[in-house]
């Protein structure tokens, strides 16, 4: 696919180091005369503006490293003195802090693109499975480094995702006290954790190496899904996808850098400004936006199915959530790889989107909260009026809390009328735990039926035949 | 390709929604606060000096007795967009010229937090305790600005039982920990009720808030006590209202949770017109580039 | 940036549109409004990474905590004649000592003896960091011997002043190197009189 090398070292010196280690060799190959499909639309700038969110976490996380200090005394002081005493702290830690959103707002964006675009078909199943590892990292990272500023989010947020291992069988209890160095989150989780977070990204990085590696030997998918042909389907990557990626970055930015200068918080949970406090829960744990469609999942399995509890069936529901992605190449069965010439695969894969959607708003809500609840709780109390009657009355309220108020006011205002209350009568409530069910059932059902069935069944419209006929077919249907 | 700039644009703005949107509250909600004007609001807003000033007065008379802020040094106080930030010529200790508060400009510097005679006054109304190196004693001397806020408990233990089992929260990042920022720390602060709502039980030894989750707060209502006792006479003549107290102090704490703040919006306008200017460029490049090239 | 405006003759891609032949054009064409926007957009790039690249340097500078200890005021007052106290300035040992008439005697004897390594004379000893005379009885040093670093202790060795134990050098009671292998005299740290007993070190 890459082809023979069209380098061609012109200087003696050049020439000396192409015979030695051909790295202006590889460097050109990959970057400059790398043949790009010519159809390639903004979601395949992702990749660059991905590698920028790397090197800038990696470059930023060093720098704070340097001022960070672990420990569960000064963590959380040390991230303020960075705020408010190191030149430019404030700045490199809300990039940090802001770039954490960004990296998973683009990976999204990219995991989103590769999906409707097929592009984790043959040839490409390793370097879909190697994205699919890197992700799994970055959520790893992500968590390890949220529990650093030791805020009560962090210390709460790795006190849950910590317990999900004791849901493990037998080995569970023990593995959650190796990893936590401890019987709780403590100063040694903290310190590990610090170590852990440093390391991480570095394997990220090598991670990257090889799926670049492995989309150079496959070469780019393309919205048209079908393969490289020609010369004519095909641009090099210098000037054309450079240009493109570097203003497709720029774009990326502007929006990155009002966050970091204008709402530094805005992606954050205030909780997280209070010092970590083991005798007391926050209100609401919610991790950060990026996971919440994967809390969701978790807290969603609230039954138990057969020997698995609810514990574990969430643990395993959630981490199969992500696991289900791996195996997606082998789970779609459609021989034609672009979704745009797959009109049903397109209606479901919108829904799988609002779905994804639907599933980040589950997770940062309480999940007994109802989504749509058909009238008021009521109570009838009986009571003995003034004249000696037995007489009753109906109270009704929105949720139980302001029906006892209610009741209780009336009460309060007839001191005489001693009531009896009979049950309260609780309307129907959809509820953010029926939601998430249903939508958890979507996301697995769309991978482990929607698609297997669909490609064997679904009539696609006419592919074209290649990537250049393709871009003539789409300027014609935009001329008409 | 506007099709999928459109796509782009509804999942960035998507995707965000749900960030954006503040998590609802559980069960007993607490009252939502109302949105207040503030001077430091807005891409372009600043904090109101004046205010900042009158609300640390409140903060040292009336807050700082049960709540600290562990994160600030006095010398905050005199640090670029602080409230006692001053000015004076080159070497003004030497030609014995005295500082104007005020911020940098025409000729004059932005006087060294450490040598600000407002912030060397302030902290020398504080005593830090200390270990006498030679005695091995405990030796009290007046604050320095390099010095932190004085806490006002020596541990947390004392700080409960000076105050019924509650421990006042320190208030260096108040604004940011709690959810509606200052608009909250605003609607708390004056919202106490002497009664709760016909219907609401009584929780001994606690006051009513309804802005606070679950109602009620050991704290009591301080501002309205200090109104009504004057304890507060601002030196501006403003005022000392409840609410004139309550946005000072915290337009007071705000600053304190977020003392970078201008630098924050200067450098961001900055940044802000160079990617715009960047990203025109960039663009126009694409366009050259790509231009007859069929995709 | 650069490697794409190489890849202008490099590569036949480039610019496809207007004119095949320019494709094979090794040298380069006029300057045109193509290349005016590729250079001012490569040019604002290199800018912009240029700046980025201040607050990652900057931010391995002191701290604001950490300046705010650069100075630090010490009362005269409480130090009596003949006595000397020893602080931290930066984190590193300093001298303040209040001499005795006999030490500034001596001293001043002594600014012409010729085993001065360093030769200087008492007077430039006392001189404020804003050139103003100090006081003689306030002598203000760097508790650290020229040699390799030990701090001396005073009333000991040849001269009446310091004497390092690590090594062995002789200091006066000007704080001058007289004998040891120290190369230099103490050092005088940076100081003003704020008032008549108060001093500003730094």
């Amino acid at each position: 696919m890459s082809g023979p090398s069209t380098y061609d070292p012109k200087t003696g010196i050049e020439k000396w180091l192409d015979a030695r280690l051909p790295i202006i060799r590889l460097a050109h190959d990959s970057f400059v005369s790398y043949p790009t499909p010519r159809n390639l639309n903004y979601f395949w700038t992702f990749g660059a503006i991905l590698t920028f969110c790397l090197v800038t976490q990696i470059v930023t996380g060093i720098v704070l490293a340097m001022h960070y200090v672990p420990s569960i005394d000064h963590a959380f002081a040390s991230v303020q003195r960075i705020e408010r005493d190191v030149p430019y702290g404030w700045l490199i830690q809300n990039i940090h802090a802001v770039g954490a959103s960004m990296f998973f707002l683009a990976v999204y964006i990219h995991m989103f693109r590769g999906l409707y675009y097929g592009s984790y078909k043959a040839p490409r199943e390793v370097l879909w499975i190697l994205g699919c590892v890197i992700y799994l990292l970055m959520v790893g990272t992500a968590f390890l480094g949220y529990t650093l500023p030791w805020g009560q989010m962090s210390f709460w947020g790795a006190t849950v995702i910590t317990n999900i291992l004791g849901a493990v069988p037998v080995v569970g209890e023990p593995i959650k006290q190796w990893l936590m160095g401890g019987f709780s989150i403590d100063n040694p989780t903290l310190n590990r954790f610090f170590s852990l977070h440093y390391l991480l990204p570095f394997v990220i990085f090598g991670v990257t190496i090889l799926h670049v590696w492995a989309l150079h030997v496959s070469g780019q998918n393309n919205p048209a899904g079908v393969d490289v042909k020609s010369a004519d389907d095909t641009v090099p990557f210098t000037p054309y996808a450079t240009v493109k990626d570097l203003f497709a970055l720029a774009v990326f930015l502007l929006m990155f850098a009002v966050f970091v200068f204008y709402m530094p918080d805005a992606l954050g949970h205030a909780d997280n400004y209070i010092p970590g406090n083991p005798l007391v829960t926050p209100p609401e744990i919610v991790p950060e936006w990026y996971l919440l469609p994967f809390y969701a999942i978790l807290r969603a399995i609230t039954f138990n199915i057969g020997p698995i509890d609810s514990k574990l069936g969430g643990v395993i529901a959630m981490f199969g959530a992500i696991a289900v992605l791996f195996v997606l190449p082998w789970l779609d069965t459609s021989k034609v790889r672009s979704m745009r010439y797959r009109p049903w695969a397109q209606r479901f894969f919108l829904v799988f989107v609002v779905a994804c959607f639907a599933l980040g708003w589950c997770g940062g809500q309480n999940p007994a909260k109802a989504v749509y609840q058909a009238g008021d709780y009521s109570q009838v109390v009986t009571y003995k009026a003034a004249d000696g009657t037995e007489a009753t009355r109906t109270f009704a309220a929105h949720t139980p809390e302001e029906l006892a108020i209610a009741v209780r006011a009336w009460e309060q205002d007839n001191p005489g009328a001693e009531g009896k209350a009979a049950a309260v009568v609780e309307p129907f409530k959809f509820t953010v735990e029926t939601f998430s069910q249903l939508l958890t059932a979507y996301y697995f059902a769309f991978f482990l039926i929607i698609l297997p069935v669909l490609g064997l069944r679904e009539t696609p419209r006419r592919v074209p035949d290649t990537i250049a006929k393709a871009v003539l077919d789409g300027s014609k249907a935009a001329a008409e | 390709m506007k099709t999928i700039l459109r796509a782009l644009a509804l999942t960035a703005a998507l995707l965000a929604a749900p960030a954006l949107t503040p998590a609802a509250h559980a069960a007993g909600e607490a009252k939502h606060p109302e949105k207040q004007a503030w001077s430091f609001q807005g891409p372009f807003g600043q904090y109101d000096q004046a205010a900042v000033r009158r609300g640390f007065v409140v903060y040292k008379q009336i807050c700082s007795s049960c709540h600290g802020l562990k994160m600030l040094s006095y010398r905050n106080l005199g640090e670029a967009g602080g409230p006692f930030q001053a000015v004076a010529p080159k070497n003004w200790q030497l030609r014995g010229e005295e500082p104007v508060l005020g911020a940098p400009g025409h000729g004059k510097e932005l006087v060294n937090a450490i040598d600000n005679p407002w912030v060397k006054a302030i902290a020398a109304n504080y005593e830090v305790t200390e270990v006498d190196p030679n005695t091995g004693e405990d030796v009290t001397r007046p604050a320095r600005p390099s010095d932190k806020f004085i806490y006002p408990y020596p541990n947390e233990g004392i700080g409960r039982a000076a105050n019924g089992g509650a421990y006042p929260p320190d208030l260096s990042v108040i604004v940011k920990a709690r959810h509606g920022g200052a608009d909250y720390v605003y609607a708390f602060l004056t919202g106490f009720k002497d009664e709760p709502p016909k219907g609401v039980e009584v929780v001994e030894g606690k006051n009513y808030n309804p802005y606070f989750r679950g109602g009620w707060v050991a704290m009591a209502n301080q501002l309205g006590i200090a109104e009504e006792a004057g304890v507060i006479t601002y030196e501006d003549g403003t005022q000392a209202t409840k609410q004139q107290m309550a946005k000072d102090v915290v337009t007071f704490l705000q600053w304190a949770a977020d003392p970078k703040m201008a630098q924050r919006k200067s450098l961001g306008m900055q940044v802000m017109i160079y990617l715009l200017v960047l990203t025109a460029l960039l663009y126009a490049a694409y366009k050259q580039v790509w231009r007859g090239q069929k995709h | 940036m650069k490697a794409r405006l190489h890849s202008h003759t490099d590569l036949g891609g480039f610019g496809v549109a207007e004119t095949t032949t320019n494709s094979t054009a090794t040298d380069a064409p006029a300057p045109s409004r193509r290349d005016f926007i590729h250079i001012a957009a490569g040019a604002a790039g290199a800018v912009g990474a240029a700046m980025v690249v201040w607050p990652f340097i900057d931010q391995m500078n002191p701290a604001a905590d950490t300046l705010s200890f650069a100075s630090i005021e010490v009362d005269l007052s409480s130090v009596a004649e003949g006595q000397q106290i020893q602080t931290l300035w930066r984190g590193k040992p300093m001298f303040i000592r209040h001499r005795t008439a006999d030490e500034i005697a001596r001293a001043e004897a002594d600014d012409k003896a010729p085993d001065l390594k360093d030769p200087a004379t008492d007077d430039s000893r006392l001189l404020q960091s804003n050139g103003q005379p100090g006081k003689r009885e306030f002598l203000i040093l760097l508790a650290s011997c020229t040699h390799l670093g030990c701090v001396p202790t005073f009333a000991a060795g040849d001269y009446g002043g310091w004497f390092c134990p690590c090594h062995g050098s002789h200091y006066d009671t000007s704080g001058r190197i007289r004998k040891g292998p120290a190369p230099k005299n103490l050092v005088v740290a940076p100081y003003v009189y704020l008032s008549d007993t108060t001093i500003k070190i730094g």
